[in-house]
């Protein structure tokens, strides 16, 4: 490979203080004042949630979703350190930033969702962990994560204050963490679409199967590319930089090769366990699994020649249309095609309040901002030959 | 070129070590196969004829002020505790089915019909599955279901699992915890059995052994609609019941009096349903109509945990799978450093870097 790829990361510089750190600041602020109201009042006081739908978009979103999305480190790092891509060695630091704010603030996030939150340690302790229950597995899976994904990190906070011995230390073992970095999400990516097996016959057929934690894994996988070419495309605009093309029009490429297996395997199952009829019923499922199905298919339209892998806004809506995909697959689990089939009259209803909605958008603010400061003042992103960001 | 063919051959291992993972994490291994666990021999329960239920609410209320719970108020005046569904604060409630005229009392028909709703203490819970921190608990011996708010981390995955609809969380609170039946097993030291069943007037809702109450349960079946039959009320003995078992439960020893059978359909809900409840059911309406759900026997806790132990049981597969993936991260990483890749720059642009970084 040419020497140009392997630019060493720097920061971007520039001012942290502009129209669009100051609207992500209001955004923070708003919702921390809703936090306020839910944390004295209840989660009644602010959120749509009922006894028909425990969780709303709080999990569904900012966790589920959340840390799917964070998927970009976890995919860059595979194919980089386990498939031995070092071309796409550029992209892991960008991709692990985002990885690291989308995790961390997953974690965080859920102590808003718990009922009971002051006893969220529980969860980790072994008189009261439960080993049987999958989500008592995702939570061990997505805590360890986020210390591997900051030790991963590490380096580059060394590299600007100057610890050259302790980076150095650190490099000798960071194989390993490498290696756990990507197991840990494995485990819990996929389990987080093991969540729903135990809801059994409420969660609707269309999404219902034992293959669901592979199903999971693969779309996590896809959607961490996706949000790849998606940051990579947003930040190049954004800091009017190059768009990294050498690099995301092969990733891309692997990119689809996962789909199609995602794709196979998703069809294949419904077709053995007979459900496919449920997605030509009239019915709001079947609308939404047609809808997710066809963010799945599109990056093969858009991208599945190699003239069009060569077009960054090409590139840019695959990246958007997989990232669909995977937001409405968890949806349609979680909320629409979850029904317990038992409420009164017409059954229960969800949809999330206007300040619920609030809180996801300012977790989401949060993370942009983050990766902004830390962008402009840390080694990230490659360094840039031809101009300066200012 | 020789860079080239070692990291093809890295590649290749890659490829191996990550499809070896998937494939091991997808292959569930029989050993780990969890089957749907079963009721313990001396399990307790309610058994709930809808037929003889006359839609007196006295069990509503009595479950109530067993549990300490408010009233609940949906009329126009709130004189009456009138809850429309179970919730964080009313763990018992009878439905009510009607279709067309409402003639016929137990007929699907231009009929109506009454149906309990309270935890079915499943011999194989999914909440109790589901709850990561135990807070739900079986109880080895009765196989009661119960809860423990100081546990419980009010995720409401138990709300989401439970197939009836069951727990239930106190939005109203910024403490607020699950409420569910619990059979009342505060109540079981000083004698007091299930309130519901105490005080219920056409022992529609009897307390008993289940084993006892599903024999009960199949007499019922047996009898010719429209007879007259002995039913009994409160608490029904158990089979062989010594005196001093007797005395454990306070009340009358036999309520029972002369009823006339009902329509039934030839179903025991709950004999079978997700390996069987412990609360079983009986009513001459179907029983999606009258708002039980459709289970197979197997239960999804059963098929949730087999997933789960296939894929994590003794930490097996994942150690195994972090070995290979260490192996080739070693490789990899090593020749990242030597290709100047890895996570740190290269000497050369190093500098570069610190004095980029400096400059901030
Ligand atoms: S009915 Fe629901 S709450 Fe009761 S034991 Fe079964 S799963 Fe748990
Ligand atoms: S809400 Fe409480 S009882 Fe229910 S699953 Fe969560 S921790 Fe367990
Ligand atoms: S057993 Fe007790 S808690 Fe359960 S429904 Fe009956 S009265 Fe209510």
């Amino acid at each position: 490979m040419s020497v140009h790829s392997h630019a060493a990361p720097e920061p971007v510089g520039g001012k942290l203080f502009n129209t669009a750190t100051f609207i992500l600041g209001i955004l923070v602020a708003v919702m921390f004042a809703i936090l306020i109201v839910r944390f004295i009042f209840g989660l009644g006081a602010v959120t749509n949630l009922n006894d028909g739908y425990p969780w709303g978009i709080w999990v569904v979103v900012d966790v589920v979703i959340g840390s799917a999305f964070a998927c970009g480190g976890f995919s860059v790092a595979m194919l980089v350190y386990i498939f031995n891509k070092g071309q796409y060695h550029p992209l892991v630091r960008p991709a692990l930033l985002a990885s690291l704010f989308g995790y961390t603030l997953a974690g965080v996030g859920v102590l808003f969702d718990l009922g009971r939150w002051w006893n969220f340690w529980h969860i980790l302790w072994p008189t009261y962990a439960n080993p049987n229950s999958v989500m008592f597995e995702v939570a061990l899976c997505i805590s360890a994560y986020i210390i591997v994904m900051w030790i991963e990190f590490s380096p580059v906070f060394m590299e600007k204050w100057g610890m050259k011995v302790q980076k150095q230390k650190l490099e000798k073992v960071l194989f390993f963490f490498i290696a756990l970095g990507t197991l840990l999400p494995m485990m819990h990516q996929s389990s987080l679409g093991t969540l729903l097996v135990v809801m059994g016959p409420q969660v609707n057929p269309l999404w219902q199967t034992p293959i669901v934690p592979l199903l999971y894994l693969l779309s996590a996988i896809t959607i961490g590319y996706g949000i790849v070419l998606f940051e990579s495309c947003v930040t190049a605009a954004a800091y009017r930089r190059q768009i990294e093309m050498h690099l995301l029009q092969p990733m891309a490429k692997v990119m689809l090769g996962v789909l199609a297996v995602f794709v196979a395997l998703r069809a294949g199952d419904l077709i053995v366990r007979g459900a496919l009829g449920h997605a030509f019923a009239p019915s709001l499922e079947a609308f939404f699994f047609w809808l997710e199905i066809g963010c799945f298919l599109m990056p093969f339209l858009l991208i599945g020649s190699q003239g069009a892998r060569r077009n960054p806004a090409m590139l840019f809506l695959a990246g958007c249309s997989i990232m669909m995909g995977g937001i409405l697959m968890r949806i349609n689990g979680f909320l629409i095609g979850y029904d317990t089939g038992l409420g009164v009259d017409h059954g229960w209803n969800y949809f999330p309040s206007i300040a619920e909605m609030l809180v996801t958008i300012g977790m989401f603010a949060i993370e942009i901002l983050a990766y902004i400061i830390i962008t402009r003042r840390f080694p990230v992103l490659p360094r840039e030959e031809a101009q300066a960001a200012h | 070129m020789a860079l080239e063919k070692t990291s093809r051959r890295n590649f290749l291992k890659g490829v191996l070590a990550a499809s070896g993972a998937v494939a091991a994490s997808v292959a569930p291994q029989q050993a780990c196969a969890r089957d749907t666990l079963q009721r313990p021999p001396e399990g307790l329960g309610l058994l709930y004829d809808a037929t003889l239920c006359v839609g007196c609410q006295a069990c509503v209320a009595a479950c109530k002020q067993a549990n300490d719970n408010p009233a609940e108020f949906n009329a126009m005046d709130k004189l009456w505790d009138t809850p429309l569904d179970t919730s964080g604060h009313t763990f018992n409630l009878i439905k009510m089915y009607r279709n067309g005229t409402m003639e016929q009392k137990d007929s699907e028909l231009n009929g109506f019909s009454f149906m309990k709703t309270s935890c079915m203490h499943c011999a194989d819970p999914s909440c109790v599955s589901a709850c990561p921190v135990t807070a739900m608990f079986k109880d080895p011996v009765t196989g009661v279901v119960g809860y423990d708010a100081d546990a419980c981390i009010g995720c409401r995955y138990c709300v989401a699992a439970c197939p009836f609809g069951i727990p239930k969380y106190q939005y109203d609170s910024p403490t607020g915890k699950i409420g569910k039946c619990e059979l009342c097993r505060h109540r079981h030291d000083e004698g007091h059995y299930s309130a519901c069943a105490e005080v219920c007037p056409t022992g529609a809702t009897l307390f008993g052994r289940t084993e006892d109450l599903l024999a009960e349960a199949k007499r019922r079946l047996a009898l010719k609609p429209g007879d007259w039959a002995t039913m009994p009320r409160g608490r029904l003995p158990a089979q062989n019941e010594t005196p001093e078992q007797a005395a454990k439960w306070k009340g009358l020893l036999d309520q029972s009096y002369e009823a006339q059978v009902g329509n039934y359909l030839q179903h025991v809900y709950g004999e079978k349903e997700y390996g069987g409840t412990q609360v079983l059911k009986l009513s001459a309406v179907n029983f999606e109509k009258v708002g039980m759900p459709n289970l197979p026997p197997k239960s999804s806790a059963a098929t949730s945990e087999t997933i789960q132990h296939s894929l994590y049981g003794g930490l097996i597969m994942p150690i195994a799978v972090l070995a290979g993936l260490t192996w080739v991260a070693k490789r990899n990483v090593v020749a990242d450093d030597k290709a100047a890749l890895s996570l740190s720059p290269s000497p050369a642009s190093g500098g570069g870097a610190q004095k980029a970084g400096g400059k901030s």
